[in-house]
């Protein structure tokens, strides 16, 4: 029972990604053809909206509902994050998809993206399995 | 009811988006991620002797567990909530002369569905490109999600260089390869 927070919490996240149409392929070449404000203006304001969340957190030091201290924890810096970034780039491009839009795409009834995804964990058992070996 | 099933502009999905952040923060002490799941599924089944999947994934079960709920919840938006795809015309028209001819739904039908998989654009795009997806994430420690949304609300310097990663790989396979790839 602990886990169904997260599971409506992931519904609302499918509901948004569908009708903000962040799941279209097409949006996805819009975006890298900088035809539309669309992609941009939904990333910019929900970072703006998580970037306000994050502010108030620290400026009032706000507690989770569970009464917790709310851990925020910057990525460390490493040498994948720029070749990493342009790997998922050049796949993003492809499939016109990122990691969650991948998911919402099978619920939206795109099945064929299931093969999509076990591909991507394909791609992070490769990495998995050569990481020691690229440059980190 | 209607406000929910109409095309919703951006100015009202992005700051919906953007509450992903203090919704799992403030209820659940987790912070915002998707791509992370590529790496649990693996843990499930990777022999312990490759050590980055050596950890217990169990305690990353809620993050699978969200997941499930997005396509749930995309299943529902998709059954319910009468979800539209707008393309602009001057990026129909630039698919169109590369070699896309179908637009209906959320990608070009021929490509994207279980006959377009054996094609070789199918191949290329769903496979390779899924393998890169999960490849590039694993690498730059993040996604969309983690870096671009999550990160860059934590005013975090190296996610934004993911971010400008994200653009460099999209922008290059959008103007250099993937023409090539629509013309297959």
């Amino acid at each position: 029972m602990k886990y169904i927070k997260f599971f409506l919490i992931g519904i609302y996240f499918g509901i948004v990604l569908t009708k903000a149409e962040v799941i279209s392929w097409f949006r996805i070449q819009e975006m890298f053809h900088f035809q539309s404000i669309h992609m941009f203006g939904i990333i910019g304001s929900a970072v703006v909206i998580g970037a306000i969340s994050v502010f108030l957190i620290k400026k009032f030091n706000l507690k989770s509902f569970g009464g917790e201290d709310i851990r925020l924890i910057s990525k460390e810096y490493h040498k994948g994050l720029l070749p990493g970034g342009i790997i998922f780039g050049l796949g993003w491009a492809l499939t016109g998809a990122c990691p969650g839009p991948l998911f919402a795409l099978v619920g939206n009834g795109v099945e064929v993206m299931l093969v999509a995804i076990v591909s991507a964990i394909a791609g992070t058992f490769v990495y998995g399995l050569i990481k020691e070996k690229l440059p980190s | 009811m209607e406000f929910i099933t109409q095309p919703w502009p951006w100015y009202i999905s992005g700051p919906l988006l953007g509450l992903m952040v203090p919704l799992l923060l403030f209820i659940t002490n987790k912070q915002f991620g998707v791509s992370s799941n590529f790496r649990h599924i693996c843990a499930m089944f990777a022999p312990k002797s490759i050590k980055f999947f050596d950890y217990d994934w169990k305690k990353e079960i809620w993050n699978l567990v969200l997941i499930l709920g997005t396509v749930a919840g995309a299943w529902v938006a998709h059954t319910y909530l009468n979800p539209t795809v707008g393309v602009g015309d001057d990026t129909y028209a630039i698919l169109n002369q590369q070699g896309v001819h179908q637009f209906d739904g959320l990608a070009p039908a021929d490509i994207f569905s279980w006959e377009g998989l054996f094609t070789l654009r199918g191949f290329i795009m769903i496979i390779i490109g899924g393998f890169l997806v999960g490849f590039g994430t694993r690498y730059a420690n993040g996604c969309t999600s983690g870096h671009a949304i999550m990160g860059l609300s934590l005013l975090s310097v190296n996610s934004l260089i993911a971010v400008v990663g994200f653009f460099i790989g999209g922008l290059f396979m959008t103007y250099l390869i993937l023409p090539y790839v629509l013309a297959m």
